[in-house]
C-alpha cells in the first residue's frame, strides 16, 4: 500500500558558516565555556509542525512563495531529509524529480547517463535497457545518445533528464518546478508522457506555479507558507485562497 | 520516525516499510539498513566506479593503462634509487618497494577521498535519495580496481625477478579483503566526521602524508633494526604497517608473520565498531551538513 504519513515533523537546518564549522571553535568552546551566542550554531527552520497524510491515487499540487519550504517538503517525503523532530513514515517506490541536472555527468554518453539515473530511481539494468528505444525516440536525439553529454545544448539535456524520468514506474512521484527550457513543440509531447506517468503512479506531489499545468495534474494542494501548512484541500478552494481569486474558473473560461 | 525510501526503490517494492517504520532514525536497525541497502545497490556503484576510473583516462589512447605505467615509472625510479642508497640488490629491493607502493596506494586512497566522501558527493546526497554506504561502496570498489591495475606492475616484476612464491599467496586474498573492509570503516567515519568540521580533510590529508614516510614501504624493518635496535619498535605503533604487511608477505612470498594478522584483525574490529557508531548517531544529520 503506498502512503505518506508525516506527522508533527520539523526540519532545521543548522547554518555552519566558516567559523562554526571548525574544529577549533569545537575544541576551544568547550574548553572556554559558551562565548555568548556564537557558541551555538543559527538554525533555520524550513519546517514546523507538518502532519501530512496521503494515500494511492492522491493528486496533490503544492503552492506557496519562494522559500515557503515546497522543496524542503518534498525532499522530507523523498527520504533525503529525515525530520528533525516529529516523524515521516513513507512506504512505496519513490521517483524524485528535483533538479534535472543532478547526478548527469557532463563526461559520460547520454546512453550511459539514462542508465545511472535510471538506477539512482530505482529501476534495475535491465528494465533501463528495455526502455531506451523508448527514451531515444521521446527524445529525438537519434545518434546524439552516444555522444558526451557536454555536447548537449541546454534545451537537449532538458529532453534527456525528461525522457529518463517518464520512462519509470514510481509508486511515489515527487516533481519540483523547473521543467521548462524546451521547445514549445517539444513541451505538448513531454506533458502527454507527464500526463500518462502521473497516471500510472500511485501518488503524486507537485510543486509549481504554473496554475494551468497544477490543474491539469492535480485534483488537491497544499499551501505552504513560513515553513508550515496553512491550508490543504480541494485545489479550487486553496488556490482560491492562495491567489485571491478564482483561477481555475478563469482558466475555464478562457 | 522516517523511513528511508532509498532502499525500497532499489527493491522495487515496500519491502523493508513495515518494521524500518518502528525505528527511530538514530537505531542500529537504520544502520544496518542503511548498509544492506547500498549492498543491494550494486548494479549502480559497481557502474558508477567503472565509470569514475574510464572517465579519468577519458580520450587518452592508452586509457586505464596510464594507472599501471605510471605506478611502474615511479616504482622503477624508487626502487633503483633506494636499493643504491641502501646497498641492497635491485632484484629484491625493486619488488619489495613495488608492491609496498602499491598497497599503500590503495590504503592512501581510501582515505583521502574517504574523508572528502559526502563532500564531493553532495549534489546527490541533497538530490536523489539513496543510502550513504553506496558512496563508501563506490569508492572502495574504484580504489579496488585502481589496485588491479598496479597489481599489473606486480605481475611483471615477479616474472623479471621470480620470488619463492607457495601457498601462502593465497593468504593476499583474505589480506585484501581486510584491506577493503578498514577502508569502507575509514571512509565512514572520516567521510562523517570531515563533512561536519571542514578542518578535518586537510588534517587527515598531511596525516597521510606523515604516516607514509612512517611505514616501511621505501625501507624496510629489518634494517631499521640493525640500525636502531630496540627502538624500532616504535614502528610497531603505526597501524598501516600492519596493513602493508598482512598483503606484502603472502604477495612476495615471505614468511608470515601472524603478530601482524592479529593486530590487522584488531583495528579492523574496532574501526567497524566505530563506523556503526557513527552511521548510527550521524547518519540521518549527513543530508543536512553537506
Amino acid at each position: 500500500m503506498v502512503s505518506i504519513d508525516i506527522s508533527g515533523a520539523c526540519v532545521d537546518f543548522p547554518i555552519f558558516d566558516a567559523k562554526t564549522r571548525s574544529l577549533k571553535k569545537a575544541v576551544l568552546g568547550r574548553a572556554g565555556g559558551k562565548i555568548g551566542t556564537d557558541s551555538k550554531v543559527p538554525i533555520i527552520e524550513a519546517l514546523r509542525d507538518i502532519t501530512i497524510s496521503l494515500r494511492q491515487g492522491d493528486r496533490v499540487a503544492l503552492v506557496g512563495h519562494n522559500g515557503a519550504g515546497k522543496s524542503t517538503l518534498l525532499r522530507l517525503m523523498s527520504g533525503i531529509y529525515e525530520p528533525t523532530r516529529g516523524r515521516a513514515v513513507v512506504s512505496g517506490k519513490v521517483a524524485p524529480v528535483f533538479d534535472l541536472a543532478v547526478g548527469m555527468d557532463p563526461e559520460i554518453s547520454g546512453l550511459d547517463n539514462i542508465l545511472i539515473r535510471g538506477l539512482f530511481l530505482g529501476m534495475t539494468r535491465k528494465q533501463m535497457e528495455s526502455r531506451i528505444s523508448d527514451i531515444a525516440e521521446f527524445t529525438e536525439l537519434g545518434d546524439y545518445l552516444s555522444m558526451p553529454l557536454r555536447t548537449y545544448s541546454t534545451g537537449m539535456r532538458v529532453r534527456l533528464a525528461l525522457g529518463v524520468v517518464t520512462s519509470i514506474d514510481p509508486e511515489i512521484l515527487l516533481l519540483d518546478e523547473g521543467i521548462g527550457a524546451v521547445d514549445a513543440e517539444f513541451l505538448a509531447k513531454a506533458r502527454c508522457r507527464l500526463t500518462e506517468l502521473v497516471e500510472r503512479s500511485g501518488i503524486l506531489v507537485f510543486a509549481s506555479h504554473s496554475d494551468e499545468f497544477l490543474a491539469e495534474l492535480c485534483d488537491t494542494a497544499i499551501w505552504m507558507d513560513h515553513g508550515t501548512v496553512r491550508e490543504h484541500g480541494p485545489l479550487r478552494e486553496v488556490l482560491h485562497h492562495y491567489k485571491g481569486r478564482d483561477v481555475l474558473a478563469e482558466l475555464e473560461r478562457r | 520516525m522516517s523511513q528511508s525510501v532509498a532502499a525500497d526503490a532499489a527493491e522495487g517494492g515496500t519491502v523493508f516499510a513495515g518494521h524500518a517504520a518502528v525505528a527511530g532514525p538514530r537505531s542500529w536497525q537504520r544502520a544496518f539498513g542503511d548498509l544492506r541497502q547500498g549492498w543491494r545497490q550494486r548494479p549502480l556503484w559497481g557502474y558508477l566506479g567503472w565509470q569514475d576510473i574510464k572517465q579519468r583516462y577519458r580520450r587518452s589512447v592508452l586509457g586505464p593503462l596510464w594507472i599501471s605505467i605510471s605506478m611502474g615509472v615511479i616504482a622503477l625510479a624508487m626502487g633503483v634509487l633506494y636499493a643504491a642508497l641502501f646497498k641492497r640488490p635491485v632484484a629484491d629491493f625493486l619488488p619489495y618497494l613495488a608492491t609496498g607502493l602499491l598497497i599503500w596506494r590503495f590504503i592512501e586512497g581510501c582515505i583521502l577521498e574517504g574523508s572528502e566522501v559526502f563532500i564531493a558527493n553532495e549534489g546527490l546526497i541533497r538530490f536523489l535519495p539513496a543510502p550513504l554506504s553506496l558512496h563508501v561502496y563506490r569508492l572502495v570498489w574504484r580504489q579496488t580496481l585502481f589496485f588491479l591495475h598496479n597489481l599489473v606492475i606486480w605481475g611483471l616484476l615477479m616474472i623479471i625477478f621470480p620470488q619463492s612464491l607457495g601457498w601462502s599467496l593465497l593468504l593476499a586474498i583474505p589480506a585484501f579483503a581486510v584491506l577493503m573492509i578498514n577502508g569502507a570503516w575509514i571512509a565512514i567515519v572520516a567521510g562523517i566526521v570531515a563533512t561536519r568540521f571542514r578542518d578535518i580533510p586537510p588534517i587527515i590529508a598531511s596525516l597521510t602524508q606523515l604516516l607514509f614516510f612512517m611505514t616501511p614501504i621505501v625501507w624496510s624493518y629489518e634494517i631499521l633494526k640493525d640500525n636502531l635496535a630496540e627502538r624500532a619498535r616504535f614502528v610497531e605503533l603505526n597501524p598501516a604497517m600492519h596493513f602493508v604487511e598482512i598483503l606484502r608477505q603472502p604477495l612476495l612470498g615471505d614468511a608470515i608473520v601472524w603478530r601482524h594478522w592479529w593486530i590487522a584483525g584488531a583495528i579492523t574490529a574496532v574501526g567497524c565498531a566505530a563506523a556503526l557508531i557513527c552511521l548510527r548517531q550521524y547518519r540521518s544529520r549527513v543530508a543536512y551538513w553537506v
